[in-house]
């Protein structure tokens, strides 16, 4: 039967996936873009390192012989504080030397700033696919729909939609998030009312690099599987995702990656998955044509 | 200068560092087979490496800023850089570039099968990095997609030879053609983009093409490629591998002679102030009436040309090609000889494809740090000069006689 509704749940579902983890992914991208408009090449690394860093303590407990639920959240707890210190000291590192150089200069950095932490845990670990234990158990009342839906699939939706509402909560209520938005609106004025610049754009990169490493846990553990390789995609992905959303635009970057998330389970569906990275990149070059400011993105003319 | 403040200081960073490496550098899991190997010893190699590092870190930034102060003092003197000086005389550079020449034309005589494949790879190299350098160096685009117009140039040269036979010295000129038709049909809509969406956009389309080489089968026979592309020949003389590898040798020598004098020309020339001009200030320039789009379009056709053509030769010299040799990483190799060499420099550009394409060849032991040290070199390169070693020799004109 051509029309199957089981099938078009299906897709829905697994559009909905990575249309979470996108979301997690270009969060970091548009709250760095957000705030210093540069394109941080080296988030997808980030979310990589994270999932990494999980399956190393989930490897080294389970040999010690912890129990799956356990191993989940410490796995987890590590590889959010290791991200976050690797995005810190990214940013320390690579991007603050360049806060004032042209543009350029920090994309190229980031550049090679990616490179360098793909080839970083290339040698340091493995070039081949590394099978990611299955840490999320299965859930007892979704047996029923067993055939549609995974409780890892449950997990991806519900913990992204609790980032989502911490984050809002943090940018829109507490201190640091109005420190944010000024500093995202005007750098210099920022500094003159008091504001530790500096301080801003580290704990944006930890936040950014956090919701990252959350993604990779939880895609890890989905898929099961991981390389070092897994980075590069997914953050082009996610930026593509930023992208169409409106760059420094938080509800447009989730917005966006569900988007993505969708067009791309649908077509990968439906029509053929040879080309499924291609088709990424062209619906990226379309919008940027026509619509570079995003779908809920402000578009802003350029001053003097 | 090293006091009691500074080693605390980089015994913290050395102590940060070990704890950031620890699980990925000292941990190893076989989830396979449930094993852990752990490599203690990494942990000594990244505190006392980091601990050293951090000096040298904060040398170099400190030299930085002294720098930039110095040169905003002292504006009007004239300090010549070495290059300049070089340029500069007659006396040295004319006997200079014959000692190179000459070096050139003994090297296939001299060196062996093996060396000079392998200078043949630099050179292609050094006409991948000036034709970069067009676009990147002198009008201030960055492509991360350039790897794209080489592979047009070299399945150019493939597909034409394997349907209709076409012979090399037709396929150039078309390879040629073709990369600047692709840079033109590229450049024309994402032009208008600003700088990093243009280089995310220019990486997609790099990533469109070689992904459209490897699935679409009928057309570029997908993954496995195309294989017995010929060697270039002349009419008439049939050459065994030996004369013709120094054919392609000599073949290159005289290409990048060629694509130096005319990237040299173009840069002095009217299109090339305005590439430079727009590269500065885009604003500015086109307050003064310069044609942004138009400019844009011929340094990306430009640069895409001398791509294309270096692809039809690099197919003519491995006579096999696959989509394998047109990943983005290609692209950024070519971006980090630029980078290295210095943006816009004709000089730096030959610098940093010699430097980056010899010296994996000749420390193979090292090979496997290769991209890691390629990083590396961007990152630090843009931190602490971003003019690239050998930097471009800035125009300046000076009005004698007002200072004094």
């Amino acid at each position: 039967m051509f029309w199957d509704f089981d099938y078009f749940v299906e897709l829905f579902l697994a559009g909905l996936t990575r249309g979470s983890i996108y979301a997690l992914i270009a969060l970091g991208y548009t709250m760095v873009y957000g705030i210093i408009q540069l394109i941080n090449f080296a988030h997808g690394e980030i979310y990589m390192i994270g999932a990494f860093t999980a399956l190393i303590v989930t490897g080294v407990l389970t040999l010690m012989g912890w129990n799956s639920v356990a191993i989940l959240f410490i796995a987890a707890a590590v590889a959010l504080i290791y991200s976050a210190a690797y995005g810190y000291t990214l940013e320390k590192i690579a991007y603050k030397p360049l806060r004032k150089a042209p543009r350029l200069s920090a994309l190229i950095s980031a550049i090679g700033m990616s490179l360098f932490l793909q080839n970083y845990v290339l040698l340091a670990q493995t070039s081949d696919f590394l099978p990611f234990p299955a840490l999320i158990p299965d859930f007892k009342w979704l047996e029923p729909w067993e055939h549609i839906v995974r409780s890892s699939q449950v997990v991806i939706f519900s913990t992204t939609a609790i980032v989502m509402v911490l984050l809002t909560f943090l940018i829109k209520f507490t201190r640091t998030g109005k420190a944010m938005r000024a500093v995202s609106q005007d750098k210099e004025m920022a500094m003159l009312v008091g504001i530790d610049v500096n301080r801003v754009i580290s704990v944006t990169f930890i936040v950014g690099s956090t919701t990252a490493a959350i993604g990779g846990v939880l895609i890890a553990s989905h898929i099961g599987q991981i390389n070092f390789y897994i980075g590069f995609i997914a953050g082009i992905k996610a930026f593509v995702a930023a992208v169409l959303g409106g760059i420094g635009s938080i509800p447009g970057a989730v917005l966006g990656s569900l988007v993505l998330g969708w067009t791309e389970s649908f077509f990968t569906g439906y029509i053929s998955s040879d080309y499924e990275d291609v088709f990424a990149f062209l619906f990226l070059v379309f919008i940027l044509i026509f619509r570079p400011s995003g779908i809920l993105g402000r578009s802003e003319s350029e001053k003097v | 200068m090293i006091n009691l403040a500074e080693i605390k200081k980089s015994f913290l960073i050395s102590l940060w560092f070990v704890f950031l490496t620890f699980p990925i550098m000292v941990i190893r899991v076989n989830t396979i087979y449930d094993r852990v190997e752990w490599r203690w010893e990494n942990m000594l190699f990244v505190g006392v490496g980091s601990f050293f590092f951090s000096f040298i870190w904060r040398y170099l930034l400190r030299r930085k800023e002294l720098g930039s102060k110095n040169s905003q003092a002292e504006e009007t003197q004239d300090r010549m850089t070495l290059n300049q000086r070089i340029m500069g005389d007659r006396r040295i550079y004319l006997p200079l570039l014959a000692a190179i020449l000459v070096f050139a034309a003994a090297y296939p005589f001299v060196f062996s099968m093996y060396q000079t494949n392998i200078m043949i790879n630099a050179l292609i190299y050094i006409m991948l990095g000036l034709g970069i350098n067009i676009v990147v160096g002198l009008a201030g685009l960055l492509d991360l997609g350039y790897v794209a117009f080489y592979a047009v140039g070299a399945y150019t040269y493939a597909l034409l030879n394997y349907h209709f036979g076409l012979g090399f010295w037709l396929a150039l000129p078309m390879g040629a053609a073709m990369g600047a038709l692709f840079g033109i049909l590229l450049g024309y809509p994402v032009l208008r983009l600003r700088g990093d969406y243009l280089a995310i956009v220019t990486l997609g389309f790099g990533e469109i093409i070689r992904l459209v080489l490897e699935n679409w089968n009928q057309f570029s026979f997908g993954p496995s490629g195309i294989a017995n592309i010929p060697r270039p020949s002349l009419p008439g003389i049939k050459m065994n591998l030996e004369q013709s590898t120094i054919f392609i040798y000599f073949l290159m020598i005289v290409l990048v002679i060629f694509t130096i004098f005319v990237v040299n020309r173009l840069k002095d020339s009217r299109i090339g102030r305005a590439w430079i001009a727009l590269r500065e200030d885009e604003v500015a320039c086109q307050a003064m009436g310069i044609d942004r789009t138009k400019t844009k379009l011929t340094a990306f056709a430009l640069g895409a040309t001398w791509a294309g053509m270096a692809g039809v030769l690099f197919a003519a010299k491995t006579t096999f090609i696959n989509p394998a040799s047109f990943t983005i990483w290609e692209s950024i190799n070519i971006l980090c000889i630029v980078v290295l060499g210095g943006m816009g420099s004709i000089v730096g550009v030959i610098f940093g494809a010699l430097v980056l394409i010899l010296l994996p060849e000749y420390l193979r032991a090292f090979s496997e740090y290769r991209m890691l040290l390629f990083g590396f070199i961007l990152v630090t390169m843009m931190v602490f000069r971003p003019g690239g070693i050998i930097s471009e020799v800035r125009r300046t004109y000076k009005f004698k006689g007002l200072n004094e």
